[in-house]
Formats: C-alpha cells, sequence, structure tokens
C-alpha cells in the first residue's frame, strides 16, 4: 500500500506525518504474538485489496440516510461520504463554537495556534494503527468549544459507506477541544450501506480543561462487511468530567482502545459500554485508565451479551501512580453467553503503585438466571420475549446515564431489534 | 377446577414430592401448611410448570385438560397464577410496561388484538387502588429496591390484573408487616369469587386469619398427611408440627 504519495509535503503538519510514517514503518500491522491483540486478529483484513481514496465523489440522499441520524432532534452534523464530507447532509457552525472539519482546522492560518498545541499531543506515537492514521488521514470533525461555552445542540459525526467501491478503507481524524467549565456531546457514527468490506481506522483526541464535560456517545451498529478500529485519547484537567458510552451491535469487527489520561485533581472519567452481538461478530474492549494526580475517580462498566458464534474481549487496565492518593477506581465488566459456541475473554489489568485508594473490578460470565425467567413466564410472557426482557434489564444499568433522552430511547429501540423481540412496549 | 393426581415430583434425582392427591373446587380456598422442606414450594412451582422439576408420576389437570408438556406461560393463559416468595428484579421495565408486555401476550394467545392503552390505563387504575398502590409505584422498576411489602403486594397486583383461575400464593405473608398483611389479604379476598380458587402456601396461621380457608392440608415430607376445616390450622398454630410428624411415622 503506498500511499505515501498523498503526503503533503508543504503541509503543517508535515513533520508529525513523517514521524509517523517511520514509526509505522517499523512497527507494521499489530499481530496476535502482541499481548494487546492475543485475541483479535487483523490478518484477514490485511488480505483484502482496499481502495484508500474513492475513485469518484458519491453522493447520497438525505432520505438515504436519514434513519441513521438522531433526527428526532435537531444536531449539528458533520457528514462523510467514502471519507469525502459533504456539505450537502452536514450542518456545522462558527457561532462561538467551531463545529466543522479537521482539513480546515490543519490549513486554515487561524487555526494553526490550537493546532500546534494539540494535534497529536494525545495520541500514542508509537501504536501502530494510530501512528498510520496520523500519516495519511485527511478528514474528520474538529470541534472547539471556548470557555464557558456549551453549544445550542449535540454534536453528530456521521461516517457512511455507499459501496461504491468493493472495498474500502476510511481513516478519520478528529480533534475535540473543550475548554475551561464548557461542555459539549457528540454521537459519532459509522455506517455502511452496503455489505462490501470496509475498514475504518479511527482516531480521536479528546481535551477536556477545567471543569469541562464532554459526553461522547459511540454507535456501532454496521454492516456485515464493515470493521471498525477505534483508537481515542483523552487528556482531562483537573474537576473535568468526560464519559464515554460505546454501544456495539454490529459489523464485523470492532476494536475499540478508548485511553483516558488524568492530568489533574478531582475529576471523573466514565466508560460505559453495552454490546450485543451474534453471527461470527468480534468486538474487543480495551480501556485504559492512566490516574497520574490524587483525588480522581474512574468508573467502568462494560455489559455484554454474545449469540451465536459471536467473540468478545474486555480487557481494562488501570494505573495508578504512586502520587495518585485518594484514587477510587471501579471496574465491571459483566456478560451472558447466549450460545454454546459464543466466547468471551475479559481480564482487568491493574497496576497499583499508590497505597492509598480505593479500587474494585469485577467479571462475571454467565448464562440467564433460570429462576427469573420462570417468573416471567410464569405471567404469561413465552420464553423467547421473557429472555429478550431479562436481557433488557441486564443491560440497562448502562443506559441511565445517557443523557440525550432521545438517544437512549433509540438505543432502546437497537436493543429491542438486536435482541429480536417486540417488547409489546416502547422501551 | 385443580385435579392432583398421585403427584411425583424430583429435582436432580431427589424426590420431593411423593404422591400428592388434592382437588380443588371453583370458589374455594385451601390452605397448604406444613414444616421448612416439606415441598410446599415446589408443589407450588411443579403446579407453575417450572422446568427445573421432573415430574416422574402422577399428573396435574386444570379444568380435565393434563397440564405435562404445558409451558409455564400456556399455563398462565389458562389461568394458573403463582404469586412467588422471592418476586424477581427487572431493572429498566416498570412495574406499568411489565404487566402490558403480560397481559397482551396472554391476550394475543388466545387471538386477541392488544388491550387498548384507553383500557389498560383504566384497569391499571382500578386494580392498584384495590391493594392501595400509589401511582409512582407503578412506574418503577419491576421489584428493583423494593421492600418486601412492596414485593408482596405487588404480586398480588400482578394477580388482579391477570385475573386467573387458580391463584397460588406461596408464602406471600412472608415478610409483612402486619398492615401489608391486611391490605394483600384484603386484596385477595375481592378478587375470590365462585368461579375462581385460591391456594395459600404458608408456614404460619396468621395470614389464615384473614384469608380464611375452606380446607386446610399439612404436607410433610413430600405427603399430605392430613386435611381438615379451617380449624386445623388453629391446631396447627398451638402444637407447632412435631405432633404431625410423629403421627405420619407411626
Amino acid at each position: 500500500m503506498a500511499f505515501e504519495n498523498n503526503v503533503d509535503v508543504e503541509h503543517p503538519v508535515h513533520d508529525i506525518r513523517t514521524e509517523a510514517i517511520k514509526n509505522f514503518e517499523t512497527k507494521g500491522f499489530p499481530s496476535k504474538k502482541e499481548e494487546a491483540w492475543k485475541y483479535t486478529s487483523l490478518n484477514s483484513l490485511q488480505k483484502i485489496d482496499f481502495s484508500i481514496f474513492p475513485k469518484e465523489e458519491n453522493a447520497l440522499e438525505y432520505k438515504d440516510v436519514k434513519r441513521y441520524s438522531l433526527h428526532e432532534i435537531d444536531t449539528y452534523k458533520i457528514v462523510f461520504v467514502d471519507g469525502i464530507y459533504s456539505s450537502y447532509l452536514s450542518e456545522t457552525t462558527h457561532d462561538g463554537v467551531d463545529i466543522c472539519l479537521m482539513s480546515s482546522a490543519l490549513t486554515k492560518p487561524m487555526y494553526k495556534q490550537i493546532i500546534d498545541v494539540y494535534f497529536n499531543k494525545v495520541a500514542s506515537k508509537d501504536e501502530s494503527l494510530t501512528t498510520l492514521n496520523t500519516a495519511f488521514s485527511r478528514e474528520g470533525a474538529y470541534i472547539y468549544i471556548p470557555k464557558n461555552k456549551m453549544p445550542k445542540k449535540p454534536v453528530e459525526i456521521l461516517h457512511f459507506a455507499t459501496g461504491n467501491e468493493a472495498s474500502l478503507l476510511l481513516q478519520p481524524r478528529n480533534l475535540v477541544i473543550v475548554e475551561e467549565n464548557a461542555e459539549v456531546q457528540i454521537i459519532e457514527r459509522h455506517q455502511s450501506l452496503t455489505a462490501n468490506e470496509v475498514l475504518t481506522n479511527s482516531v480521536t483526541e479528546i481535551f477536556a480543561a477545567e471543569s469541562a464535560i464532554v459526553d461522547y456517545y459511540k454507535i456501532q451498529n454496521d454492516a456485515s462487511g464493515a470493521s471498525l478500529i477505534d483508537n481515542t485519547y483523552i487528556n482531562q484537567k483537573s474537576k473535568s468530567n468526560v464519559n464515554v458510552h460505546t454501544f456495539s451491535f454490529g459489523g464485523k469487527l470492532t476494536r475499540n482502545n478508548l485511553n483516558f489520561y488524568q492530568n489533574g485533581e478531582y475529576m471523573d472519567s466514565t466508560m460505559k459500554g453495552v454490546t450485543i452481538l451474534g453471527e461470527k461478530q468480534h468486538v474487543d474492549h480495551h480501556t485504559l485508565v492512566h490516574h497520574i494526580e490524587p483525588n480522581c475517580e474512574s468508573h467502568q462498566d462494560y455489559k455484554g451479551i454474545y449469540g451465536e458464534n459471536s467473540t468478545g474481549v474486555f480487557n481494562g487496565k488501570i494505573i495508578v501512580d504512586k502520587i495518585a492518593q485518594k484514587t477510587n477506581a471501579f471496574q465491571q465488566n459483566n456478560n451472558i453467553l447466549v450460545s454454546d459456541k459464543a466466547t468471551i475473554n475479559t481480564k482487568p489489568q491493574l497496576e497499583i503503585f499508590a497505597d492509598d485508594v480505593k479500587c474494585s473490578h469485577g467479571c462475571t460470565i454467565g448464562q440467564l438466571d433460570e429462576d427469573a425467567l420462570f417468573y416471567l413466564q410464569s405471567r404469561g410472557i413465552p420464553k423467547k420475549e421473557a429472555r429478550a426482557l431479562l436481557m433488557y434489564a441486564f443491560a440497562n444499568n448502562v443506559l441511565e446515564s445517557v443523557r440525550i433522552p432521545e438517544l437512549k430511547r433509540r438505543i432502546n429501540k437497537l436493543i429491542a431489534k438486536k435482541l429480536g423481540v417486540n417488547l409489546g412496549f416502547d422501551l | 377446577m385443580l385435579k392432583i393426581n398421585d403427584l411425583h415430583a424430583q429435582v436432580e434425582d431427589k424426590e420431593i414430592l411423593k404422591g400428592i392427591n388434592l382437588e380443588v373446587n371453583a370458589g374455594e380456598v385451601h390452605a397448604i401448611m406444613g414444616p421448612n422442606g416439606s415441598g410446599k414450594s415446589t408443589l407450588a412451582s411443579v403446579i407453575a410448570g417450572k422446568e427445573e422439576f421432573e415430574v416422574t408420576k402422577g399428573s396435574v389437570e386444570l379444568n380435565g385438560e393434563d397440564l405435562e408438556d404445558v409451558a409455564p406461560e400456556e399455563r398462565a393463559h389458562k389461568g394458573v397464577f403463582l404469586s412467588f416468595q422471592y418476586p424477581v428484579e427487572i431493572p429498566g421495565v416498570s412495574v406499568t410496561n411489565f404487566m402490558k408486555t403480560a397481559i397482551n401476550e396472554s391476550r394475543k394467545a388466545r387471538g386477541l388484538e392488544d388491550m387498548p392503552a384507553k383500557d389498560m390505563l383504566k384497569l391499571i387504575r382500578e386494580k392498584s387502588e384495590l391493594l392501595e398502590i400509589d401511582r409512582k409505584f407503578l412506574s418503577r422498576s419491576l421489584n428493583e429496591g423494593f421492600s418486601g411489602g412492596e414485593k408482596k403486594r405487588n404480586e398480588i397486583f400482578q394477580m388482579a390484573m391477570l385475573e386467573p383461575k387458580v391463584a397460588i400464593l406461596d408464602e406471600t405473608d412472608s415478610g409483612l408487616d402486619i398492615d401489608a398483611l391486611r391490605i394483600v389479604a384484603n386484596g385477595v379476598n375481592k378478587l375470590k369469587s365462585k368461579d375462581n380458587a385460591v391456594i395459600v402456601i404458608t408456614h404460619y396461621q396468621r395470614l389464615l386469619d384473614y384469608i380464611v380457608p375452606d380446607f386446610v392440608h399439612v404436607l410433610h415430607n413430600g405427603k399430605i398427611v392430613k386435611s381438615g376445616g379451617k380449624e386445623l390450622a388453629m391446631e396447627l398454630e398451638e402444637k407447632g408440627y412435631d405432633w404431625i410428624k410423629q403421627e405420619a411415622t407411626v
């Protein structure tokens, strides 16, 4: 794959890119020999001859993609079709906040100062897929919320793949900067419109300044040929609050690398996830929380329901530095296997160097509770619906913290659909 | 209405019910009493169709139909109701939504359309008043964080909503204070009619002061060892179960 031709030497981040290419060339794609990739193989994806950039611009009509956006409410939208920005489907703004394109942020002089301070500053310099993105990404969302501001409405970042290419590689790059006491809500979704192969290698950098609040929702309910590698890096300052919800209901292979770095005190980082898989789908959640300073909290709660031949991975790493006393770090991963052929590998990984901390972790793998099932059946609810209701109840508490009611309703509907039932009421 | 013939049931090769005979007619209230481990709750679960228990001999008939191989939900559709000793918590599903689902599934099984929302609300209001249930309670997640009394009251509320032919109340009095006991018993009494039957399973006579049985049966070691009128319950309260156990072994 010769991408080098596409690197612009005049570009202000040219040096960063050159270094990233070098690092990627040294490391190459991760293999199963690496501990972090033990249960997720990229072999089959590497065999595919992906198009890097579509031959022509592919247009979509709003009616074709409306259902993938949260159209019940008004939102800002940054929409990409086969990796190319669609101004027709988007609604951006510069009214007090900047909700626009990475390509303009990288090229327009007015953003240079911010780019210099933030671009590629929290993303890994040596994780190979991140470096690949750093080297070749051309587009993505740029969100800048100045001090004390909050956009009037949530922001949706939507990526559509038309299927006009037999196989497509997308490398979106998002930069989210939320200044002191500012707030933003973001929903990110990748949607392939056909069963064709799509591989998305996405990198998102989030900077939350003092007392900033960031709610980030990832909806992963993609088509059968779509794979996603999501690398999200979050740098948090004192008293900030960053919540990431990941809803993984589909796609062929999904890898979430979610990394929190707590650079300050009295802050809270929350990671929640609901995973419901079937067929031969695979989802791998790798989380990292690095408690660098004292008096902070982190909360992780991932629920998984695995059916048919699906496979799941949860690897939750918590590092508490020696000076990070009074850290409260909680991690929970509960799974239900509804098929004999489904598997889950779950692993907490705690590296605690401080002595005055509260850290707890728990993982469970089980089947549905037979007594609970009998209870529902005895009320006249057939077994299939009863099972679905119990699975819904199992996943439910993860949804409580979703702060956009319409989104919560959407996710509820997606869960009911994914569980294959009509529960007889609007969840 | 309900006829149990020489019923034997086991769980994991351990025989728990060892030949139960019981006939319950419409309009009757039966009490089943007995010491711990005598098989009372197992009998309730077997009637409701819990798959964990294997019926090795005998039968349970409802209005002449053998319930063998009838799934628990179908038994519910035919009019069997079990009030659980330990109701299960279902986070995220409100009492109201749960009842809507239960009622509409039962209607679907009978070839009926979903109950119109207006009728459903009216029914819910009516039945919740019967059990002195607050409206706020109905929007809470089913049994989640409910007190023991609230759980039991909610069980009887479900019974009121589903209008069963045979209702089995398994230790409904356990964990209830006297006020809750009165409300629950009052609810059951109002639901009682000449067309339905109630089986009260209890360890103590207390509940039977409020729900007065026509017949009392004593279960011991998987068998009904003594049957009588409501005075038998008084006798048990006074003398305990030891004399029954002795009588049974003689």
